[in-house]
Order: structure tokens, then C-alpha cells, then sequence
């Protein structure tokens, strides 16, 4: 027999599962990526899960994350002559006053890649100054470190606005009335960092944490862990997803985040400072800092924006749905709010596939 | 920043989805006031337009412009596509194509050769169809004022009962004649440059032989072929119009392994994508397996299955039960994720 990802009946059995261990009181589970939330919504999961089962999106976002002061320190420099290279999604994202792609509607020399490599490719073939707009979690830090160990030319840089997911986990368990009793981690992020970062949250603050993969089965299996920790009382870390991530992580791209990179508090759109959960670069590559070198004055932009309930939705305060703005105001034709723009964005993926209609 | 605010036409405005919707809603209809010649007019956006004829029978009108790029692609090209578009949207009013007319507006500078290569295709597309072409008309621009070549194809049927997109029941089943999303997944295969080693193809394809089979086989209540905007954009206008629910089970539905393996590495939905040679048809409970045995002997329609059915419930709505059991709403996308494929 072939084994499906998607089969009905293993379905079936996981929520079985889950039902019997679902407690008498409402749940709520946080993910913390934007492809489960994907998994999650396009196979309608959440209209097998028990009511009293709800399950949100947390800061799993890399582009909504994004303070708008780095967006606007990418226009500025932008602005300045050189060629600002960012990820797709990124170039949507409004900033305090302009997005990427507006300015390149004014003629500013903006790019989409795919990496960062492809921005020192870029580099390499020019005498302008090249900057990389360097986003998103553990799963892009590397590629990133990498390109800047492999001595790129003098002309490359980077606005550094990595994040770590694990300190941001654990600020949601601080907010006040979050009440979150359970997080499925990060496939992706797990593959690098491996499960051991968890283990400090899970055990503070007594939730149960599981990796989880990103096939429908796989997350029917990990809410069924957690659910079965909640209620035996033991909120340990699992790993749900051991076809992909091992307990360990993968040490070589874990290096090469450490030899580029030094931990320092990171500032996330919507939500603020978290201490410990950005990374900016050693002083031996602050001469690739983009920051540095344009001389940007590193003032905090606008980040929430009037009536915009991405703030909540960010930290599974709220859903979509909950916004006055969705699907009205804030479309992904028409972005309001920066969680309405990505492929990743919660607000975006409720857009295209529903959220948790009563069916 | 102000010129943000001015209402232009984008690209997605003719896409198939939300926008274009919003076009034709508030721009055609609100503007034209006299829309009809017959039962079926402007305002009932289907597929074509009834004409009451003499002698008591009904002609069918329909004409479509195609631009799509590249001109030539696996599968097929602008000239199959130019006269399968125009028979298509005949045969699932339920009318037997009788005449087709052709407008050409070609760029200054293209090719006799590819010129020449358009007009054989069409030809040869025509004699599949057995239609012919009757008049036509062919402009020239100057260079760059066209991006090579745009067709316009209309076409005359005629038709003893109108099928029309929105006349079933609830109990009917709903059947598609084949597998879904191979048309714009191809063209983002091929324009993209992704070499996989599959060899996806277009669909593109006269469906009147087809469809006449499916008509003498069983009872048909509606019907509509799913292009720009996919299946899912098609059964949520057949939804609305009809104000009935549409239920759908995403397992029956067939979908070529190369195209869903694309489609997820590219992250878009066979279900929004365009087809250009399948067609969704609403038959009867007690004849729906008739009209899918008479499908699948044919070599266009050797994957029909039945993939849903009508019903009372949420009207207006289509509902998706997916394939590990959840249900969710299949919603029309605001536009074609590839725009200009037909």
C-alpha cells in the first residue's frame, strides 16, 4: 500500500485520538508558521477539530514581523542610489510612508531575489552598492551567514533583521490573558535549531511544545501530542516531525549562524522589542552592515498602523476575522496591514482559504 | 502618493475572478442598457446569448478575444486556443456550433512564418470542431503598439433547448470531463522555464463532439468550462447564480500527479487555474453515471468523473470536503495566479 500524506482514515483515527483527550475547557494551540497555517486552512482542518480546540497563528511570519524601521532604512538607502534586493513578499510590505515596490514605480533600482547569494551575485557584476534586505528566521540566518563568510566584495551589504523564534514563543507566555496552552514549533526552523531550544519554554511555562511537520496528518498528529500533554499534566517537548528534524538540529549551519551573528534584543512589528530574539552582526562584519554604512539614523517607524488588528493577530490574541478591516479595507490586491500581504501572512491565508467556518 | 487613489485597469481586472467582476458589473452592465435579444442576454453573463430565431429555433452567440503568451506552447496555440475558446462556450450553452467569424489584429514586424503557423493551427482546429469560418477581418498596428497578435473569434450555434450555468437542482450531480488545471499550469511551466521531467501539456481543445455525447446520454441541467479563474472560480459563479450550494469532494476530483506536484512547489491551487478544454456538467442523480460512461469513452473526456453535487445547503456557496475529511469554502480567487493564458 502507498502511503498517503493526505488518507482519510489516519485522519479519522488522529482526531479519534484527540478527541479523547481533549479537556472540558477551551484550548487554545499556537503555531508559529505560516505554512502550517496554510496546511491547517487548505485541508479545512479546523472543522474536524473538537471545538473546544482553537488553533492560531502566533509571530510565524517573517515579512509580517518586519519593523517598518528596517523597511524604511531599505527606502532610504534606496532612495540614496544603491540597489536594495529583497525577498517577494517583501516588496509589498507598506513601510511608514512607501512600500519597495512603490519606490521602484518611482524608478529606484530594486530587485527581487531568492537569496542572498543571488544579491552578492548581483555584487559581483556591479560597481554600485548592493544592499540585501536580510529577513526572516533560523531557516534564512544561514544562507545568510554564509554568503557573508565566503568574504563577499566590499560593494555588498546587508540590513540585518534576522529573528529567532523561540524567545518569541516564549514573550507570547508573558503577555497578559494569552493563555496559550500549547505550540506547535516550527518543521523548518526545527531542521536548524534541532528541539533542545524548546525545552526551557515547555518546562517555565508548562506547556507542551511539538514540532510539527507540514502535511495535514502531520499536524492532526502533533495537536494529538499535545492535547494528550495537557491532559496527562506533561508538558514536555516532542519532536512530531522526526522524518525531517532531529533532536540536535543541523550544528554546521548552527556555526555558521554563531561565527556571523551575536544575539541582541530584536525589535518585531506589532509586538515590539523582545530581548534575545534578534541578530545583528559581529563587529568583524559591521563593514557589510548596511546601517553602518549608509549612516542610517536607526529611528523607529509607525509599526501599528490605525484600526490594523495584526498586533493581536501576531500574538494569537485575535483572528482575522475579528479585524474591521479584513476583506473589506485590507485585501491582498490591497494591503492594509502587513498580515495581509505574504504567502505566510495569516490575515492573507484566511483571505484565500477561509478561516473556520461552521460547516 | 494621490495617483495611488485613480481607479486603472490592472491586469487582474481580466483575470476571471473577484476584479474582473467588479468590471463587468460596474463599468458593462451598469453602463449598456439594451442587453438582450432573446431569453438569454448581456445581463445573464453566460457563456453566449440566445436569439429567438425563425422557424422556432434558438441561435446561440458567443465571441471572445484571446492573447496569450507565449504564442505557442505545449499543448497548443493562439489559434487552437482562438477556436476552441469560441466552439466551448457554444457547446456549453448546449448548441450545436454552426458558423465562426475571425478578427486579427497583428504587430507590425511578426513573422509570415508564425502568422502562417496560427492560421494552419486554426484551420486545423476548425475541421476537429467541423465549423467553419465564415467572415472575418484583420488590422495592423504599428510596431509596439501590440504585443504581436490578438484574435477575436465569435461564433453562431443553434440550440432546441438552452443549457444554461445555473439551471439544476439540488440532487444533481456535478460532473467534470477531465482533469483540471493542466492548461495554466503548463503555461507556468513552460514560461517560467521550470524543467521538471514531466511533460505537462495543455489541455486546449474543441469540446462539441464531446459535449453532444454527454447531452444525448443524459439528462444535463447546467454547464460551464472552468478558464480563467479554474474550477473554482466557475462553480461559484454557477453557485451564485443559481443560488444553490455546490458540494464538492477534492478526492473525486482529477488532477494529472504532474500538475499537482507543480502546483504545490509554485504554491497555487489546480482548483484557480485556467482549463481550456473541460467542462463542469450538472446532470441528473439517476443519469449522471449515463452521461459519464458516454464521457470516458471518448478520448477528450476518459477521465470524467462525478466530483460533487447540488444542494440546499449554503446557498451561493460552494463547499470543498478535502481530502483527509475537513470542509472548507472553495472560494473563487480574486484572479488567475497566470494571467494572459487565453
Amino acid at each position: 500500500m502507498k502511503f498517503k500524506f493526505k488518507d482519510k482514515e489516519r485522519a479519522r483515527q488522529l482526531v479519534g485520538v484527540i478527541e479523547d483527550y481533549v479537556p472540558d475547557r477551551g484550548i487554545k494551540i499556537v503555531h508559529v508558521c505560516g505554512t502550517h497555517e496554510v496546511t491547517i486552512t487548505n485541508n479545512g482542518l479546523r472543522s474536524l477539530l473538537p471545538q473546544e480546540i482553537d488553533i492560531r497563528e502566533g509571530p510565524g511570519c517573517p515579512v509580517c514581523v518586519t519593523p517598518t524601521r528596517d523597511l524604511d532604512a531599505a527606502v532610504k538607502i534606496a532612495r540614496e542610489g544603491a540597489i536594495v534586493t529583497a525577498f517577494g513578499d517583501m516588496m509589498n510590505v507598506p513601510g511608514t510612508d512607501y512600500s519597495l515596490n512603490d519606490l521602484k514605480s518611482e524608478g529606484a533600482d530594486v530587485r527581487l531575489v531568492y537569496s542572498a547569494s543571488d544579491a552578492v551575485e548581483i555584487a559581483r557584476s556591479t560597481q554600485e552598492e548592493v544592499v540585501f534586505l536580510g529577513v526572516g528566521f533560523e531557516t534564512t540566518a544561514p544562507m545568510t551567514a554564509a554568503v557573508l563568510a565566503e568574504d563577499p566584495p566590499d560593494n555588498f551589504s546587508i540590513i540585518p533583521s534576522n529573528k529567532l523564534i523561540p524567545p518569541a514563543m516564549a514573550s507570547l507566555m508573558e503577555l497578559p490573558k494569552n493563555n496559550v496552552d500549547g505550540f506547535i514549533a516550527p518543521g523548518h526552523v526545527s531542521t536548524i535549531i534541532g528541539c533542545q531550544p524548546y525545552e526551557p519554554i515547555a518546562e517555565k511555562y508548562e506547556v507542551p511544545i511539538v514540532v510539527g511537520g507540514f502535511e495535514p496528518l502531520d499536524i492532526l498528529y502533533s495537536i494529538a501530542l499535545i492535547v494528550k500533554g495537557i491532559s496527562t499534566g506533561s508538558p514536555t517537548v516532542e519532536n512530531g516531525y522526526p522524518r525531517a528534524v532531529n533532536y540536535g538540529g543541523n550544528p554546521r549551519s548552527q556555526k555558521l549562524i554563531e561565527d556571523v551573528f551575536e544575539v541582541d534584543s530584536g525589535l518585531w512589528r506589532g509586538i515590539g522589542r523582545i530581548p534575545a530574539s534578534g541578530l545583528a552582526l559581529r563587529d568583524e562584519y559591521k563593514s557589510h552592515d548596511a546601517l553602518v554604512k549608509f549612516d542610517v539614523d536607526p529611528e523607529e517607524g509607525e509599526d501599528v498602523l490605525p484600526n490594523c488588528l495584526c498586533p493581536q493577530v501576531l500574538t494569537a490574541r485575535a483572528t482575522p476575522d475579528q479585524c474591521g478591516l479584513f476583506g473589506e479595507a485590507c485585501t491582498p490586491d490591497h494591503p492594509y496591514g502587513p498580515c495581509m500581504v505574504g504567502e505566510e501572512a495569516m490575515c492573507n491565508i484566511w483571505f484565500k482559504y477561509g478561516g473556520r467556518p461552521q460547516l | 502618493m494621490t495617483d495611488k487613489k485613480v481607479d486603472k485597469v490592472k491586469v487582474i481586472h481580466g483575470a476571471g475572478g473577484k476584479a474582473m467582476d467588479e468590471l463587468i458589473g460596474g463599468h458593462v452592465l451598469s453602463t449598456f442598457t439594451n442587453k438582450s435579444a432573446g431569453m438569454i442576454g448581456l445581463d445573464n453573463l453566460d457563456d453566449g446569448a440566445t436569439i429567438e430565431g425563425h422557424d422556432g429555433k434558438t441561435l446561440v452567440l458567443t465571441t471572445d478575444s484571446h492573447v496569450v503568451s507565449p504564442l505557442f506552447f505545449p499543448g497548443g496555440d493562439i489559434g487552437r486556443l482562438a477556436i476552441s475558446g469560441t466552439v466551448n462556450d457554444l457547446a456549453v450553452m448546449g448548441a450545436d456550433p454552426v458558423a465562426m467569424t475571425s478578427s486579427i489584429i497583428v504587430e507590425e514586424g511578426l513573422e509570415m512564418d508564425v502568422l502562417d503557423r496560427i492560421f494552419q493551427s486554426m484551420e486545423e482546429t476548425c475541421k476537429e470542431a467541423g465549423v467553419p469560418i465564415i467572415t472575418g477581418d484583420t488590422k495592423v498596428m504599428e510596431k509596439g503598439n501590440i504585443d504581436k497578435i490578438a484574435i477575436n473569434t465569435a461564433g453562431v450555434g443553434v440550440v432546441n433547448q438552452p443549457v444554461t450555468d445555473s439551471g439544476f437542482s439540488p440532487g444533481d450531480k456535478i460532473i467534470v470531463t477531465g482533469t483540471i488545471g493542466d492548461h495554466g499550469v503548463a503555461l507556468i511551466q513552460f514560461r517560467e522555464g521550470l524543467s521538471f521531467k514531466t511533460k505537462l501539456k495543455s489541455d486546449t481543445a474543441p469540446l462539441n463532439h464531446l459535449l453532444k455525447l454527454a447531452r444525448e446520454a443524459g439528462k444535463i441541467t447546467g454547464m460551464k468550462d472552468p478558464t480563467r479563474g479554474g474550477l473554482a472560480a466557475a462553480l461559484n459563479e454557477m453557485a451564485d447564480k443559481s443560488n444553490l450550494g455546490l458540494t464538492i469532494y477534492e478526492a473525486e476530483v482529477p488532477v494529472k500527479e504532474a500538475v499537482t506536484g507543480v502546483s504545490d512547489l509554485i504554491g497555487i491551487s489546480p482548483f484557480n487555474v485556467a482549463n481550456e478544454g473541460k467542462a463542469i456538467i450538472m446532470a441528473t442523480a439517476d443519469t449522471a453515471e449515463d452521461v459519464v460512461g458516454a464521457l470516458s469513452e471518448e478520448p477528450l473526456g476518459e477521465d470524467a468523473k462525478i466530483i460533487g453535487e447540488v444542494t440546499e445547503e449554503r446557498p451561493g456557496k460552494v463547499i470543498l470536503e478535502t481530502e483527509v475529511g475537513g470542509r472548507r469554502f472553495l472560494d473563487a480567487p480574486l484572479g488567475d495566479p497566470v494571467p494572459r493564458i487565453c
